[in-house]
């Protein structure tokens, strides 16, 4: 009886000592498995952007203004709930897009505050390298030339990627244990969609900066032009398509509807030219399942609907024209900037 | 030792209209130290960009260690150590952090990579500075850590471009010591541009001469002098005879008496001093003559032509050419 404890603590000590081994060679293997040149850049990548000061910078702002406007968003949850509204199934999603004017909601902070990540962590890729003389050095390795700026793409879209999801489902969590109440299937698609657009949103900036990483030789320049690229599309954008709108539009004529309809629908075509205007869009449809068109509608269209939330296929089908021009933006800025670093000739600073 | 591991053969580089490599032939052996020397802009970046298959020749051929640089830069890479002019490092990292990435990126492990990198930390002299961040690292410092840089790929070639500039004597001279034990330790080939001729000519084997895109000659140094010194590989200076300044007849009464003697082949009036070639050296003959004919001597200094002979006698040239 004694033995066969004894054999079996022996067996016990045994397996724990094995799986200790086990574990402790296999973080032995991690540092002694060769890895692919392509992954070592990304890695480098990574710690080098989580090690800056810059990005924890952004990280905190950002964490700040997600605290802030999850803050309002549960405060005003309970008025927001209406016995009959249609939207009443998607209370989670609320949490998102709800806001008591003091403070902006989540969707419109990410709109707000993704570019400057974008711009933030691409704006001295290429060219910080170029001035510390580590790229000269970094080409004259056994790698090709386009894994440095693939990889850094990589790199930093990981970053973000991991980022934005640990937010979004932080946000989630919290919401859980305040609210009380779980997501639906339904709903928890709709975030990780939200979150997959908003990586794609801040990649499109992220490019865009790279982009200009490649053209401008000093860090200040590309970040000071990425930022007022920036500026103009959230600023000054709006105000020039409304003069133009204004400017071209005859007066006899706006009594027709029509027209009216035309004018609306031309402004509405400008205003898609903005990067953020297609990114707040298409994260209103998916988070707010109510909205149905994002065009005028008349009168004649409307009627005979049944007001109620559209199915998620619905809504994924009225944004991917967005989605389709954010993610061909984003590719156009990597081509513009891949192209002239293949070609350049990279001498030392 | 006569294995070629570098062979060029009409490579040309243009700019545009501006020709920075012109029509260049060149082969360098197995274990040789090559330095290539020229003014600044005179191709030597871009001809070591062309080996390294960093740029793209406009004409003819480049073989390193039998590989086409063009088609298969990173097969080359492997082989060949490149420390660029002014080399830098991620300030952030300490430079054992950046030895090991760039192991990394040789195809070592993590643990292979950073066993090596202390290795050659050890042997550059950075022991104490290696867990100090490269931002803080002195010009020279950096200079020998660039030299641990090449080295962990374990290459045939390495190739530095312009290493020594701006780092003080001392530096230097271990840094042209280190290089020098490393080409013997490891029978590694070493291609070194500069512009600084004496401490080229202290560690090279052979040298290039590179003025406007051309190698204008090759060789040892004893060769080179040979080639471009021709008959009179002497020189000697003396002073200049007292009233010689005031007096063409004294100064030419000198002069016949030098020309008398056997093996001095010419004697120039030069910045106050008098330079006197000869085809052997006569350096005894010249000083008993000047002091029996009843001149002064206050200074004699016997030349030998050194690299920046050379260069500056190429330059001139170059100059009278145009």
């Amino acid at each position: 009886m004694n033995d066969t404890t004894g054999q079996i603590q022996v067996a016990a000590t045994k397996g724990i000592t094995g799986w200790f081994r086990s574990a402790f060679a296999g973080r032995k293997k991690k540092e002694d498995r060769v890895l692919h040149p392509f992954r070592v850049i990304i890695e480098w990548e990574i710690g080098d952007q989580t090690r800056s000061w810059r990005f924890i910078i952004l990280i905190l702002i950002i964490a700040l203004t997600t605290m802030g406007s999850l803050y309002t968003a549960l405060s005003n949850i309970s008025n927001a709930i209406k016995p009959n509204d249609p939207a009443g199934s998607f209370i989670f999603l609320k949490l998102f897009t709800l806001s008591d004017g003091t403070l902006p909601s989540f969707i419109v902070f990410i709109s707000f505050l993704g570019p400057l990540l974008g711009i933030g962590l691409g704006f001295d890729a290429i060219n910080s390298e170029q001035n510390s003389g580590t790229l000269s050095r970094l080409l004259a390795q056994p790698i090709h030339r386009d894994y440095i700026i693939n990889a850094k793409f990589v790199g930093y879209l990981t970053v973000i990627s991991v980022m934005f999801f640990a937010l979004g489902f932080l946000v989630m969590g919290i919401g859980i244990i305040v609210t009380g109440i779980p997501p639906t299937p339904e709903e928890f698609v709709r975030i990780v969609l939200f979150l997959l657009l908003s990586v794609v949103y801040v990649a499109f900036w992220l490019n865009m900066s790279i982009w200009f990483s490649v053209r401008f030789h000093q860090p200040a320049t590309s970040a000071l032009t990425g930022i007022s690229v920036w500026i103009f599309f959230t600023v000054f954008y709006p105000l020039i398509v409304n003069l133009i709108i204004k400017g071209i539009s005859n007066p006899v004529w706006l009594a027709n509807p029509a027209y009216q309809m035309f004018l609306e629908k031309l402004k509405l075509g400008f205003m898609r030219f903005a990067p953020n205007v297609l990114f707040s869009e298409a994260t209103g449809t998916l988070l707010m399942p109510t909205v149905r068109s994002l065009g005028p509608l008349t009168m004649i269209q409307l009627s005979g609907t049944i007001p109620g939330p559209l199915p998620l296929g619905q809504s994924i089908l009225l944004i991917w024209p967005h989605v389709t021009a954010l993610i061909a933006g984003t590719v156009l800025f990597f081509v513009l900037a891949y192209v002239p670093f293949m070609r350049r000739e990279i001498r030392s600073r | 030792m006569t294995e070629k591991i570098i062979e060029l053969n009409g490579l040309t580089k243009k700019y545009g209209d501006f020709t920075a490599v012109d029509q260049l032939n060149l082969s360098i052996e197995k274990g040789e130290v090559f330095g290539l020397l020229g003014p600044n802009g005179a191709g030597k970046s871009t001809t070591i960009l062309m080996l390294l298959g960093l740029t793209e020749p406009t004409e003819g051929t480049v073989k390193v260690c039998d590989i086409d640089p063009v088609s298969k830069p990173v097969e080359v890479k492997k082989k060949v150590g490149y420390l660029p002019e002014d080399v830098g490092f991620y300030e952030k990292y300490s430079g054992l952090e950046n030895l090991v990435f760039t192991g990394r990126l040789n195809g070592l492990s993590e643990s292979k990579a950073r066993e090596k990198a202390l290795q050659l930390i050890g042997r550059t002299g950075l022991e104490e500075h290696a867990y100090k961040k490269a931002g803080l690292y002195s010009r020279g410092m950096r200079q020998r850590l660039g030299l641990a840089d090449v080295l962990i790929k374990d290459p045939e070639v390495i190739i530095l471009d312009e290493p020594i500039l701006g780092i003080d004597p001392y530096g230097v001279r271990e840094f042209l010591d280190m290089i020098v034990k490393l080409s013997k330790e490891e029978k590694l080939t070493v291609i070194f541009s500069s512009h600084h001729l004496y401490q080229v000519q202290q560690v090279c084997n052979r040298v290039g001469l590179f003025v406007e895109g051309k190698l204008l000659a090759e060789g040892d140094i004893n060769t080179l002098s040979q080639k471009l010194f021709g008959n009179s590989p002497f020189a000697i200076e003396v002073s200049m005879p007292r009233d010689a300044e005031r007096n063409p007849d004294v100064l030419e009464r000198f002069k016949q008496t030098l020309l008398g003697l056997d093996g001095v082949l010419d004697v120039k009036k030069k910045d106050h001093k008098m330079f006197i070639e000869c085809s052997k050296d006569v350096t005894a003959d010249i000083s008993r003559t000047i002091i029996q004919s009843g001149f002064e001597l206050t200074y004699l200094n016997r030349k030998e032509y050194g690299l920046d002979d050379i260069y500056y006698r190429y330059f001139e040239g170059g100059k009278n050419h145009e």
